[in-house]
């Protein structure tokens, strides 16, 4: 049989398949062909690299090439220099942000050096949709050895030694969860993977189901044989249909190898799994209200106790999990307890993947220990601010997160320590901030997200949440006052104290943070009406500088509103009463005699 | 597809499918392997480096040698074609000259998995072409 010297890895992941990643698959593929090369180099989809921002990705193995930003017509080159030549193709290397030099392994990326891949072990590493590259990475033996020779509460056992804690935000210990479950009594349990991921700029959950679906499949089945259940319900939103289309394709083939059905595995232990759509709110990702929503009913979230471990799904004890936390699973039962909790800090063991975004050279996804500094994240990984700004904070944990600051980046990540710091892990989202973002505006930005997302149950977040943006709103336009700062602080708190669900009780959060680490910046926008970052439209001052203006008059002709005066030849000004702070003046002016603040 | 039954099932199949998976399992701790590089370009090919190459693969897969191929440019020795750099961990690299296919199964068996030296390595003062940029 012919054996394949080369491996072409490209990526099939929804941010590179909207770059024409699957003409760039047939290109190559008919370029090996043309060349006679068919059984030296075989093309592999693969799910998501990470490093989306740079894709469509071709990565080539064994010598670990990593070609990013690929067209169709780059192909045949490729193909031409690299496959049959040995020759890289230097111009599609990636490219240090720091030294400008092209790097040839991707085992030499800072974005890559400090990643212990877990939950994403087989993304970008294997065909998600062939069952058989998952098995031949010890896919499904986890769950073999489990069903064959353990008893439920063995390996529940092992989930709680091995100290997983829920990724989907709470951080609620797994093994615990699970044993729970398995100890209500019940005809009938379920297993629920909460696939809604709805914090804005996250996308783990879809790039581990996109990339690696058999792994999230499988620990559904671990699970239902730890808390005794037959049935696993995917809840997944309707805007991920690659998602959706690969878990069906997984779950197609697992049933036809018979490892989800009737006895699977002759262990007597039957799974099976469906899939359920959501319409995309946020506060359906919130696990009462996803029960609410699969039962058909409004998705809307329910007082807890009774937790779903008790009286869940259609009232019966449902074990509900995330994306990640399932990803985990299978890795955890291959390697041991003791291999993954070596990792990590003391409560908080593995790893997390976040998804960084903002002002950072390296966006993408990236899957650390916890334990790492920020520090390292955003100046190693990430490979430092863009265009050499100013770093100045970091968001974690989406709308119900905050803000960390430059005291923190020393700070080891993990659950307990993003709290104590007035943020909190949640799904996994990092946006980083510099020096030209206003902290109010990020509060604002967040506050619209979940007044938008509010489902409308109870008072204090569908109410308090409205006033907190509309203050938010009045300091961005000038016209706040020192006192609403306070407002805002005891506001948030009552908020906080007294709304139903996770999504109420977090939303102050963004506002309380900044507040808290950019105090003088708020103070700013009320006393001084200034926006220190220059990004609050309405409070920028536009202003000439006489010593290098040349009185071309470029500005007058450009301004809206007749604001500008002056002789010819002569420095101009600025009246501030009639300016609308536009910036047309600002973008004509040939001399930076426009000055902003 | 046929159903997998049992767990040893489970197991022969994996047994079966993990050897195509083997050049990217490979991939992902080159440190730890003998690293051989091929060299390939126009000169390299001509005068049959592609069948080194193969004969290189192949024996490694069949006799499970924790070695990895991959090619590289011209090395600059276009006299001495095909040429192959061998790194074994922990040592320098060495490039051996004039490999013809017996010759990359004597390097296997000798030089890589038995330690044996070997005639036909070229002096080491050497750059590649690579790496003089
Ligand atoms: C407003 C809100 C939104 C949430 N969205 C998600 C989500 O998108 N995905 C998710 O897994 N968990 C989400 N959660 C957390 C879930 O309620 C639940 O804790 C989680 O799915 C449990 O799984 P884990 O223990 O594996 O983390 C959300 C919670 C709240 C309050
Ligand atoms: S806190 Fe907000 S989302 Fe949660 S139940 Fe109340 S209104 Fe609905
Ligand atoms: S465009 Fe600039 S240089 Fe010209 S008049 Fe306006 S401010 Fe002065
Ligand atoms: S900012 Fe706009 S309105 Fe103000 S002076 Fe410049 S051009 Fe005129
Ligand atoms: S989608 Fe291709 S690297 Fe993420």
């Amino acid at each position: 049989m012919a054996q394949f010297k080369m491996h072409l890895l490209v990526c099939g992941g929804t941010g590179c398949r909207a770059s024409q990643s699957e003409i760039i698959v047939e290109n190559l593929k008919s370029e090996i062909k043309n060349l006679g090369l068919e059984n030296d180099a075989q093309v592999v989809i693969t799910g998501c690299f990470g490093f989306c921002e740079k894709g469509p990705i071709v990565k080539i193995v064994p010598d670990n090439t990593f070609y990013t930003q690929v067209k169709p017509e780059d192909c045949a080159e490729i193909v031409r220099e690299h496959i049959l030549k040995g020759r890289k193709v230097k111009r599609l290397l990636y490219e240090d942000p720091e030294t400008q030099k092209h790097i040839e392994d991707s085992k030499h990326m800072n974005f890559y050096q400090k990643q212990i891949r877990i939950a994403l072990r087989n993304c970008g590493f294997i065909d998600p949709e062939n069952i058989d590259e998952y098995i031949a990475r010890d896919g499904y033996a986890a769950l073999g050895n489990i069903i064959t020779g353990m008893s439920p509460q063995e390996a529940i056992d092992i989930m709680k030694k091995s100290g997983l804690r829920g990724r989907g935000g709470g951080g609620f210990p797994t093994g615990i969860k699970w044993e729970i479950a398995s100890k209500s009594k019940a005809d009938q349990k379920y297993v629920v993977c909460n696939a809604d991921e709805g914090d804005p700029g996250a996308f783990m959950d879809r790039s581990i189901l996109e990339g690696d679906p058999h792994s999230v499949i499988e620990a559904m089945a671990i699970c239902g044989y730890c808390i005794g259940a037959t049935k696993g319900i995917v809840y997944i939103r309707a805007e991920y249909p690659l998602a959706i289309k690969r878990l069906k394709i997984a779950a197609r083939q697992s049933r036809a190898y018979g490892l989800l059905g009737q006895d699977i595995l002759g262990s007597g232990f039957s799974f099976d799994i469906e899939l359920r759509y959501g319409a995309g709110a946020f506060v359906c990702g919130e696990e009462t209200a996803l029960i609410k929503s699969m039962e058909g009913l409004r998705g809307e979230p329910t007082v807890k106790p009774p937790f779903p471990a008790e009286k869940g799904y259609l009232g019966k004890p449902t074990n509900v999990n995330n994306v990640e936390t399932f990803a985990n699973v299978p890795a955890i039962f291959l390697k041991g307890a003791d291999w993954f909790s070596s990792i990590g800090t003391a409560k908080s063991k593995g790893t997390k993947v976040f998804a960084l975004a903002g002002k950072i050279n390296n966006v993408g996804l990236i899957e650390v220990p916890m334990g790492i500094t920020l520090r390292e994240v955003i100046f190693e990984i990430g490979g430092g601010i863009k265009d050499g700004k100013k770093f100045k904070a970091v968001q974690t944990g989406g709308p119900s997160g905050g803000c960390l600051t430059e005291k923190h980046l020393d700070t080891p990540i993990d659950f307990d320590n993003l709290i104590a710091a007035g943020s909190m892990m949640g799904s996994g989202g990092m946006i980083v901030m510099d020096e030209d973002d206003c902290m109010v505006s990020v509060a604002k930005f967040y506050l619209e997200f979940t007044v938008e997302e509010s489902c409308g149950k109870c008072a204090p977040c569908r109410i308090g949440n409205k006033r907190l943006h509309e203050i938010l709103e009045k300091i961005c336009s000038g016209k706040g006052v020192e006192a609403d700062i306070d407002y805002l602080k005891n506001l948030s708190r009552v908020i906080k104290d007294t709304a139903l669900c996770g999504l109420g009780q977090t939303s102050p959060n963004p506002v309380l943070s900044t507040i808290e680490h950019f105090h003088d910046e708020y103070l700013a926008h009320v006393k001084e009406r200034i926006c220190p970052a220059g990004s609050c439209k309405a409070l920028k001052l536009y202003t000439i500088l006489p010593d290098k203006c040349t009185g071309c008059t470029a500005c007058v002709r450009a301004c809206p509103v007749d604001a500008i005066t002056g002789e010819k030849r002569q420095a101009h000004v600025i009246d501030v009463n009639k300016c609308i702070r536009c910036g047309a003046c600002y973008e004509k002016c040939k001399f930076t005699a426009i000055h902003v603040q | 597809m046929n159903k997998i039954k049992s767990l040893d099932d489970l197991r022969k199949m994996k047994q079966n499918l993990e050897h195509e998976m083997n050049i990217r399992e490979k991939s992902n701790e080159p440190e730890s392997l003998v690293q051989i590089r091929v060299a390939m370009a126009t000169c390299g090919i001509a005068s049959g480096a592609r069948t080194v190459m193969n004969t290189l693969v192949e024996k490694i897969e069949k006799d499970k040698i924790p070695a990895v191929v991959t090619q590289g440019g011209c090395m600059g020795y276009c006299y001495a074609e095909p040429t192959i750099e061998v790194k074994v961990p922990g040592k320098d690299p060495v490039v051996f000259g004039n490999v013809d296919s017996q010759r990359a199964i004597d390097i296997l068996v000798k030089y890589v998995v038995n330690g044996e030296l070997l005639e036909g390595i070229i002096p080491t003062n050497y750059q590649t072409i690579n790496e003089k940029k």
